[in-house]
């Protein structure tokens, strides 16, 4: 079935069986591998990517829903070589360990800064609960949400000045 | 974070990165998702990877239609044990195990046949054309029933110590009856835990890729690259240096990815072999979970003994533990148990006997802890029951009879250098406030009954590396390679898995050269290019691969030196920062200028190092000598408020002080605490498997309950006492196992305080606790 949407800015038109998942198109046919399967059946949020802005779980999405949408992966957060804020502070803080389900937590997380540029720790550690992460026990998450958070409202007072 | 010395140890002097709270190395390829991961790996044509599992929990294969599903389109190849070219096994302690089963299924999910299908989306619909018929019988699951005469055989004869039993372990100090029958206090107790699954985000996977002369290249998630070459080795009947393990970006193992990635790997190069095509094999998450390794199941008895004043006299334990079909790891897992039992106390009179048994379930092997959270659940839990039969507060008991410098463990194993354990206890009681919050919460205990508070300790001691049960194992080779450049490639057979070991490692590569973080590289670990290291397994990997690392690069300092004093015509040189500097004067060199040099004068510029840590004087048949060769320790204390309608849970504040000598990354070390301490709270509270017949009901996440970021404490406070180990490298000793092993006993500690009743058994679920809560009242 014949499908238009962009990924990252790129528009698509492509056919493309309609039973296929988001998570095996953008992985297999865009390469687009910083979205991962940690379970396949929406339990663990580490597939999450942005459709229109709003954080959805890949591996329970199928194509035809994101006909005539935008969606957003990691890879399409990074200005060319430079880190979004939100990746430099994971990197500072210590909020990667295996990184497996950092992908998934940036995009949670560049949701809700979208939304609320300026959350409390108990706002951000309540808007990543349907996300796991096995190995930091999410306080350095947390504080890597904060810290991007604080830089991106520094930066847009930068650019408002 | 405030970071402390142990003055009573030599500190070791260091000048670079060591100590400092320096980026993980690879954390940029993580934050942009270049870190490739198994499953992100898609090699032109490669053939999809099924397992056939028996589908019942003990019987016999009858029938199948292997031999049509051979005809079908797009599967390329069906393989059963009979087509197994080398032998038919998954190594690991024991050769017990087969890699398909023969005709005998001894738990739900084993392995009988391997298909390679062309195709994911045909791979998907194989499983419902796959007919297999079989013979049932009555499985064998209560460990104690298996245990008894007329149990139905589940280990093979050659493989057990009589019957279903696997192994058993003792250690006999002193008279232990004795001292319980002279002893005025005297508390007794049977705890029980359940299936701890290791739910790293990144399921088990590899790549299976044909190589040159006939050999293969394998490509997947683990942690023990070495372990996986001789099992592929050994499946297949090819030589070691036929077979090439890479280990690529690992997603979280805790001891999950330690034997099980060689059964995978066995499959995938079966299969590759057979059709001399790549082949991926990804397990989905049911998969995972249903069918690999997971914390043994446990039944702990335990009868402590004290005086009066609370010093105690003698431990009596019964340790039973659930191995499952097959051996696996758990000879060693039963070894911590029995050497952990007392954990970090002094016991004058001391018996264990620790036995795993055979039951007709999944086999269990490591997870962080191996074996020691069994034992540290009873023996916290029993402590807690003396303070009160004793009527003295849990610290002071504690501090009473934790160990010190010149204390002998219970294998008689006097320990000497780096003994914090008695600092982590102070520290942490100072950083909860210990004594103002007790006097607060029994205040608020009086007057609420909705809710209630209590306040909870738990110290650990962990033995770090193999220790006496596999000394073999405790030795570890490094490469060094002074590039032309000026910078430097280090080489170890150690995995980064999550935890931090390559940004540490590199941190010690740099502090050895004298050389800046960014300077060094450490490469893939590859089996055909890194040096065996050991496994990377019991928090090891910074002791080990640091000292040999040190060692290589002490090895090829000399040379450096050589060409840089001739540069600079002084007598003695000294590395620091990228530089040399003559010590006698302010000329300096930079070190790539050096090594141009060092190139261009036909110098090498290579060199390799050696660690190995033995222990002495062990006795295996008395369990008496050096367990290990040298303790980390640690103190945990939760602060709970428990709902007395609802019976739930909430953790306000978690202290975790640990000495682990000195700590080589501040950063990475308080990000294992925190995320060890969070495995260990879902042990404690929610983490739990639900079986019947052998067959777990419902392995998801929706049903096994990992904690989530509500579940945790913010209020997480981490301090480091540092007891500098003189033998590791700068002081370092172990970390990764000991957070989890030190959180659960203080989080069932504090909810027994709040609620005046003890659990004794894991996890401690709403209902369990709201009927403790009742029945205590
Ligand atoms: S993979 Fe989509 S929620 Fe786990
Ligand atoms: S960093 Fe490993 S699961 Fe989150």
């Amino acid at each position: 079935m014949e499908l238009e949407f962009t990924v990252n800015g790129r528009e698509y038109v492509q056919d493309v069986p309609p039973d296929t998942r988001l998570i095996d198109f953008l992985r297999e046919d865009l390469n687009l591998t910083s979205v991962k399967e940690g379970c396949g059946v929406g339990e663990c949020g580490s597939c999450t990517v942005l459709v229109d802005g709003k954080s959805i779980l890949s591996c329970l999405t199928y194509m035809p829903e994101i006909d005539g949408k935008e969606v957003l992966t990691l890879e399409g957060i990074t200005d060319g070589d430079e880190l979004h804020p939100l990746q430099q502070a994971f990197i500072d803080t210590g909020g990667v360990q295996c990184g497996f389900c950092t992908p998934g937590f940036i995009m949670v997380a560049l949701e809700l800064l979208n939304e609320n540029p300026d959350p409390t720790r108990d706002e951000i550690r309540k808007w990543i609960e349907g996300n796991i992460c096995r190995c930091t026990g999410y306080r350095k998450i947390v504080d890597a949400i904060e810290l991007a958070a604080r830089w991106m409202r520094e930066g847009q007072e930068a650019v408002e000045a | 974070m405030e970071r402390r010395r142990d003055d009573s140890n030599d500190e070791v002097s260091v000048k670079g990165p060591v100590g400092e709270g320096s980026r993980r190395v690879d954390a940029r390829d993580k934050v942009t998702g270049d870190a490739q991961f198994a499953a992100d790996i898609f090699p032109s044509g490669a053939l999809t990877a099924v397992v056939v599992r028996s589908t019942v929990t003990r019987g016999r294969v009858v029938d199948d239609n292997f031999e049509e599903l051979r005809e079908m389109e797009g599967v390329e190849a069906v393989l059963t044990a009979e087509d197994v070219p080398g032998e038919n096994v998954v190594p690991v302690i024991e050769d017990d195990q087969p890699a398909l089963a023969e005709s005998t299924v001894r738990y739900d999910g084993e392995p009988i046949a391997l298909i390679a299908v062309r195709g994911r989306r045909q791979a998907d619909q194989i499983g419902d054309l796959i007919e297999v018929e079989y013979e049932e019988e009555e499985p064998v699951l209560d460990p104690q029933k298996s245990l008894q005469e007329n149990s139905p055989e589940v280990a093979q004869p050659e493989f057990s110590e009589g019957g279903n039993l696997f192994t058993r372990l003792e250690i006999d100090k002193g008279d232990v009856d004795r001292a319980i029958e002279d002893s005025p206090v005297v508390v007794e107790g049977e705890y029980e835990t359940g299936y701890q699954e290791h739910a790293y985000m990144e399921p088990q996977g590899v790549v299976a890729l044909p190589a040159p002369h006939g050999g293969i290249e394998i490509r997947g998630t683990m942690q023990c690259p070495y372990y996986v070459r001789n099992a592929v080795s050994r499946v297949l009947g090819l030589s070691l240096n036929r077979i090439k393990v890479v280990q690529v970006a690992t997603g979280g193992a805790f001891g999950g990815k330690e034997d099980v990635p060689s059964q995978l790997s066995a499959y995938a190069a079966l299969l590759s072999h057979a059709t001399n095509e790549p082949v991926k094999l990804i397990y989905d998450r049911r998969e995972d979970i249903k069918v690999t390794s997971k914390r043994h199941p446990s039944t702990v008895r335990y009868v402590t003994a004290a005086d009066r004043d609370g010093n105690l006299t003698g431990v009596k334990v019964g340790i039973y533990l659930d191995s499952g079909a097959y051996q696996t790891l758990s000879p060693a897992v039963l070894w911590r148990s029995l050497v952990h039992a007392t954990g970090p106390y002094n016991v004058p009179n001391v018996k264990v006997v620790a036995r795993s048994v055979a039951t007709n379930k999944v086999p269990n092997g490591a997870f962080r802890g191996f074996g020691s959270p069994q034992v540290i659940f009873p023996y916290e839990s029993q402590l807690e029951l003396l303070a009160e039969e004793v009527g003295i507060d849990q610290v002071e008991l504690r501090k009473k009879n934790i160990l010190r410098p010149g204390d002998v463990t219970a294998t008689n194993q006097r320990l000497e250098k780096s003994v914090g354990a008695a600092q982590t206890l102070e520290r942490a009681e100072e950083l909860s406030g210990w004594t103002e919050t007790k006097r607060e919460y029994s205040e608020w205990n009086s007057r609420h009954e909705n809710v209630k508070k209590g306040i909870g300790v738990s110290s650990v001691m962990y033995g770090v590396g193999m220790g006496a049960s596999a000394p073999i194992l405790d030795k570890a080779g490094a490469y060094v390679k002074l590039e032309s450049d000026g910078s430097l490639t280090f080489a170890v057979g150690n995995t980064e898995m999550g935890q931090g070991a390559e940004t540490v490692l590199s941190q010690i590569a740099a502090e050895a050269l004298g050389v800046r973080l960014e300077d060094v590289n450490m490469t893939e670990v590859d089996t055909s290019r890194v040096p065996d290291s050991g496994p990377t397994v019991a928090s090891r990997a910074t002791t080990m691969s640091g000292n040999a690392i040190v060692n290589a690069v002490n090895n090829l300092k000399p040379r450096i030196e050589r060409v840089a004093k001739e540069i600079l015509g002084c007598e003695s040189v000294s590395i620091e920062d990228g530089q040399i500097v003559c010590e006698d004067g302010d000329e300096s060199v930079d070190l790539d200028e050096v090594a141009g040099e060092m190139w261009l004068n036909n110098v090498d510029m290579a060199a390799e190092g050696w660690a190995e840590k033995g222990v002495k004087d062990w006795d295996p048949e008395t369990a008496r000598g050096d367990a290990y060769f040298v303790f980390s320790y640690a103190t945990h204390i939760t602060k709970v408020e428990v709902d007395t309608v609802t019976g739930k849970v909430n953790l306000t504040q978690h202290v975790a002080v640990h000495d682990s000598g000195r700590i080589i990354n501040p950063t990475t070390a308080a990000g294992q605490v925190e995320g060890g301490a969070a495995q260990g709270i879902g042990f404690a509270l929610s983490e739990d498997l639900a079986m019947e017949g052998g067959k777990f009901l419902d392995p998801d996440f929706t049903n096994y309950l990992v904690p989530t970021s509500m579940d945790i404490p913010d209020d997480m406070i981490v301090d480091f006492v540092e007891a500098e180990y003189p033998e590791g490298p700068y002081g370092a000793k172990g970390l990764g196992e000991v957070p989890l092993m030190a959180s659960h006993g203080a989080v069932i500690n504090a909810i027994s305080d709040a609620i005046r009743a003890r659990i004794y058994s894991y996890p401690a679920t709403p209902e369990k606790v709201l009927k403790a809560y009742l029945d205590g009242e």
